[in-house]
């Protein structure tokens, strides 16, 4: 007979975790979501499909991925943790393997049915991964080198790995990501001064290593106007388009840039852009605003934790998420690089707006089983 | 269980780590806002225009040219529909297929295919590209029926210029030509030049006025997307069409001189001695002013640079030509202003021996005892030299000048060539040389260095008709409904009473019985004309060959028969009209051009009757008084 409550902990029952499920956190991104959907249907030049409609359908699944990940017990997270990282290490590999060439790059996999962009579950997988090793890690071992080259592989290898694809922005929140749990879990900070100069100094290096594309990227980013109609179009139209919005935009549909193509991507990377154009800087700022209440809400989850490992994972995606809207603002506004990461819950895209939503629901089982008390280095179910 | 006691540290390390990264965040998202205020609320203004910039083309809309029309209305060049077929190649799925169709209607030569699938493969795919032009109605209606065959094929209606009277305008209303770069060059901030299938006018009125008959550009403010593609339209502004042009040509004599004149290489000016307005300007033959709308063909045109009657030369203003005996109304009126008794009589032999050499006049046996009524009308060649030699050559010429001789006009039709008036210093200026007497003699008959052009002998001939006023020949009767206003012609300082005897002199010739021109005057009452004859040698007569008879102008080939001159006014009682005429190689003025003068002349005085009318409805218009301010 199969045992539910092997899945979602002895301690509660589905009733009560449902009542202890974070709704006014669903409610956020629910309403994030729909700036998004709003969108998605003005570039549509006022059409369900071919963007608003799948998004709607792939948000709802999102939220169903997010209730049932949230039931489960967060020490079956914490048990599955490693195998999953390995698992989605597998999958990154593979995809330099067979993968085929989407978007000029190597990052999907074709697995029959759907395609799957194994870097995403890898951003979650890291996540589970090194929140269960440092959980396993009183605060004054922490810091010892030799429990330093575990986790440090852990990080190294797939970001290797998925730069090669390449793709170098998943890479680098990939580091974020990783970098988030070494901080909160209590790493000295004289390790941080000495890789942030290590990376400095390996910077020639990492050039050396970059795609043309990429490093003409880097080129148009430090001077736009250099080439206004090849690399720096994408930057100079995002920011003729945010500028032009002004106070309160030029109305909801009623975006030139956008409408009339000026704006590149603009369902997925310059989803912002739009909005910014179409409803201007009050929207735009509504839209950092719920950000910033989402985050908050979501660094509080992380405080409320009992266990380090739900502390953990719960602060990571909390950062995770952050960093991808900071990089994607920034980037539509002429503040960083274009690296290709989409605004999350709001850009059109399947695997993102999935594994966000995965990423959210353990943020909810956290949540749920924020006073679950686990033991260092036990296992969960002793 | 019981919370690990070691977990303490864990935790409260993690919450201030926490704190610290949600401080950084706080101030990441300060960052972003800041920056979205720089763009949307400082700076919006700049990315404002930005994005309108991106998003509204200006497209130029060419304006409409100006019609020319003659003094009654009738247009003489007009803005013709050109039909014209397109393609726009994302409407079809197979171009070749879709040409292939067409080619049952519209002839498509290789080179024409070749050029079409080149202009399709440099334009967008939603541009559209031209097929063919100059459709006739037939094939126009014929790929309005078959579109739906035709896919990706449009019918387009288009502007082009067209001269309805073609080579009987050419050298006077001109041409318009597409754009060459040279144009561009010349007026680089004007855009319409750059405007796709626009216009110049090269020639003629077409170019003297090109400025005022183009009008101003109008524009169209079209909302693009990023790939250029036409979203709608926003404004229009149609521009202003160019101005409508009227000449002072008679259109009715114009046809009429041109067909008179068909068959030579001529030229003929009409011109109202009151004004200068010229009713009238022939030079034949002459080309197809549509043909050079769109280039003219190579064959035609070497067809035409062959062509031994120069149909090319605007010969009224460019051919210049000896003025013969018609300059002895010239030397006349100077030889009276020298105080030459006109009833003192010269004796003419046929022979007038001067220093080491023998003059002749064209009348072999000679005149007889010739005085200066007698010698124009006569056109004695004798009289003239003795006058001549009397009064010396810048006499001559000061007079010569004063009446329009040896200078250009500004006239609406560029090219004028200003001939040549000698005087001593001229000679030794342009020769090096001395003047001798013997030039005297022979300019007195207007031989030798002298040369003029048509324009000129009109012009001349209107100031002797008109009592010493000089009028300028102009051709511009108004400008839209602006007419052209012009200062009262200087008097010339003559005594009218000299012009008098030199009228009368010419009525001598047309209309008393011995006259050079008597052959072909006019003998309806009223429409009496007075002229003056003129022969001009274009080659040297030997002294063998004058010892042997000179040879008549029908035994010569035609290239050496001598230019055959006539000018005249009407009528004689009450000149209003001046005319000249210059037939190349026609032999003799009196057998060839005055005939055809009179010919002319007897139908602009019919449609006097008309002119009058129209005048006697205008109530503006103070003919003798308005003059073109521009030619002042």
């Amino acid at each position: 007979m199969f045992d539910l409550t092997r899945f979602t902990g002895r301690d509660m029952k589905i009733s009560e975790k449902l009542v202890e499920f974070n709704w006014g956190f669903l409610l956020l991104i629910t309403a994030i979501a729909s700036i998004g959907f709003a969108m998605l249907y003005s570039v549509a030049d006022g059409s369900l499909s071919p963007w608003a409609m799948r998004q709607m359908i792939r948000f709802a699944a999102g939220v169903g991925i997010m209730i049932f990940v949230a039931m489960i017990d967060i020490r079956v997270w914490m048990s599955v943790a490693y195998p999953l990282y390995g698992v989605a290490l597998a999958l990154v590999t593979a995809v330099d393997i067979v993968g085929f060439k989407g978007m000029g790059a190597q990052r999907w996999l074709d697995l029959g049915i759907i395609q799957l962009q194994p870097s995403e579950v890898m951003k979650v997988a890291i996540l589970l991964a090194l929140a269960r090793y440092f959980h396993g890690l009183p605060l004054e071992e922490v810091s010892r080198i030799r429990n330093l080259i575990v986790p440090l592989l852990m990080v190294v290898v797939p970001v290797g790995l998925v730069i090669e694809q390449p793709d170098l922005g998943t890479g680098i929140l990939l580091i974020i990501s990783g970098g988030t749990i070494f901080f909160a879990a209590g790493l000295r900070w004289r390790y941080f001064i000495v890789s942030g100069l290590a990376v400095l100094g390996a910077i020639p290096i990492i050039w050396e290593r970059l795609h043309d594309y990429q490093r003409n990227r880097v080129f148009t980013f430090l001077d736009p106007e250099r080439d206004p109609l090849g690399a720096g179009y994408h930057i100079l139209q995002s920011k003729i388009a945010l500028g032009s919005g002004g106070l309160f935009g030029k109305g909801f549909m009623a975006g030139t840039q956008a409408q009339l193509n000026f704006l590149p991507e603009k369902q997925t990377d310059f989803i912002f852009t739009m909005l910014g154009e179409e409803m201007g800087f009050a929207g735009a700022l509504f839209l950092l605003f719920l950000y910033a209440v989402t985050l908050t809400m979501a660094a509080n989850v992380a405080l409320q934790c009992r266990n380090q490992f739900a502390r953990l994972l719960a602060l990571g995606i909390a950062v995770s998420f952050f960093f991808y809207v900071f990089i994607n603002a920034a980037m539509v506004m002429g503040l960083l690089p274009v690296v290709g990461v989409p605004m999350p819950l709001v850009s059109y895209g399947g695997t993102a707006m999935l594994s966000l939503m995965f990423a959210f629901g353990l943020l909810m089982s956290c949540h749920i089983h924020r006073n679950v008390e686990v033991t260092r280095g036990s296992s969960p179910f002793s | 269980m019981a919370i690990d006691r070691r977990d303490t540290g864990r935790y409260q390390t993690f919450t201030r780590r926490t704190l610290i990264l949600g401080g950084a965040q706080a101030a990441a998202f300060t960052l972003l806002g800041s920056r979205l205020y720089y763009l949307q609320i400082s700076k919006t203004d700049e990315y404002t225009m930005l994005a309108e910039e991106n998003r509204v083309n200006v497209r130029l809309l060419a304006p409409l040219r100006g019609r020319i029309v003659d003094r009654y209305g009738t247009v003489l060049a007009s803005n013709r529909q050109n039909y014209r077929a397109v393609i726009i190649s994302e409407q079809t799925p197979d171009v070749e297929e879709t040409l292939d169709r067409l080619a049952r209607i519209v002839e498509i030569t290789p080179e024409m295919r070749k050029r079409i699938l080149r202009d399709i493969a440099r334009a967008p795919r939603f541009m559209p590209v031209t097929v063919a032009e100059n459709l006739t109605w037939e094939q126009f209606a014929q790929i309005n029926v078959n579109q739906p065959d035709l896919a990706g094929l449009q019918p387009d209606v288009g502007e082009t210029r067209f001269y309805p009277y073609s080579e009987e305008l050419a050298h006077v209303v001109g041409y318009v030509t597409p754009v060459y770069q040279r144009d561009i060059d010349k007026d680089p901030d004007e855009p319409l030049l750059k405007l796709p299938g626009f216009r110049v006018g090269k020639s003629g009125v077409e170019q003297y006025y090109d400025a005022k008959l183009r009008g101003s550009a109008g524009a169209s403010h079209v909302e693009v997307n990023a790939f250029g593609r036409v979203i709608r339209e926003l404004s229009k502004d149609n521009g202003k069409p160019g101005a409508e042009v009227v000449l002072t040509l008679d259109m009715e004599v114009q046809k009429f001189a041109c067909e008179r004149l068909k068959d030579e290489s001529a030229s003929a000016v009409v011109m109202d001695i009151h004004t200068g307005e010229v009713i009238t300007y022939v030079s034949t033959p002459a080309f197809d002013p549509n043909q050079f709308n769109t280039g003219y063909g190579v064959k035609a045109y070497k067809a035409l640079l062959d062509n031994p009657y120069l149909p090319l030369t605007n010969k009224a203003i460019a051919g210049l030509y000896p003025p013969g005996s018609t300059f002895k109304t010239i030397t006349s009126i100077a030889a009276l202003k020298a105080g030459i008794d006109p009833k003192q009589t010269v004796r003419c032999t046929g022979k007038y021996p001067f220093g080491n050499h023998v003059f002749h006049c064209w009348k072999k046996e000679g005149h007889g005892n010739m005085d200066m009524h007698d010698g124009i009308k006569h056109s004695c060649d004798v009289y003239f030299y003795d006058v001549a030699r009397r009064i010396g050559i810048d006499a001559i010429a000061a007079v010569a000048k004063d009446f329009g001789l040896g200078e250009t006009y500004d006239f609406e039709v560029q090219g004028e060539k200003q001939g040549i008036v000698p005087t001593q210093a001229w000679k030794r200026a342009v020769m090096g040389e001395g003047w001798h007497q013997g030039e005297t003699l022979i300019c007195g008959i207007g031989q030798g260095f002298l040369l003029t052009n048509p324009l000129q002998l009109a012009t001349m001939m209107a100031r002797i008709a008109n009592g010493g006023m000089a009028v300028r020949p102009r051709l511009t009767r108004a400008i839209g409904t602006e007419m052209m206003q012009m200062p009262p012609a200087p008097m010339i300082d003559v005594d009218p009473a000299f012009l008098k005897i030199v009228q009368d002199g010419m009525n001598g010739v047309s209309n008393e019985p011995g006259g050079t021109a008597y052959r072909s005057r006019i003998t309806q009452e009223g429409y009496e004309l007075a002229g003056k004859t003129g022969s001009a040698q274009v080659r040297r007569i030997s002294m063998a060959e004058r010892e042997g008879g000179v040879r008549k102008n029908d035994a010569l080939e035609w290239r050496l028969r001598d230019h055959a001159l006539f000018i005249c006014f009407a009528p004689v009682a009450k000149p209003q009209y001046a005319l000249s005429l210059v037939i190349e190689h026609g032999g003799s003025g009196s057998g060839a051009a005055a005939p055809a003068a009179r010919d002319i002349m007897l139908k602009v005085l019919e449609r006097n009757v008309v002119r009058e009318q129209a005048r006697s409805d205008e109530p503006h218009d103070h003919s003798g008084h308005d003059h073109d301010t521009e030619h002042g």
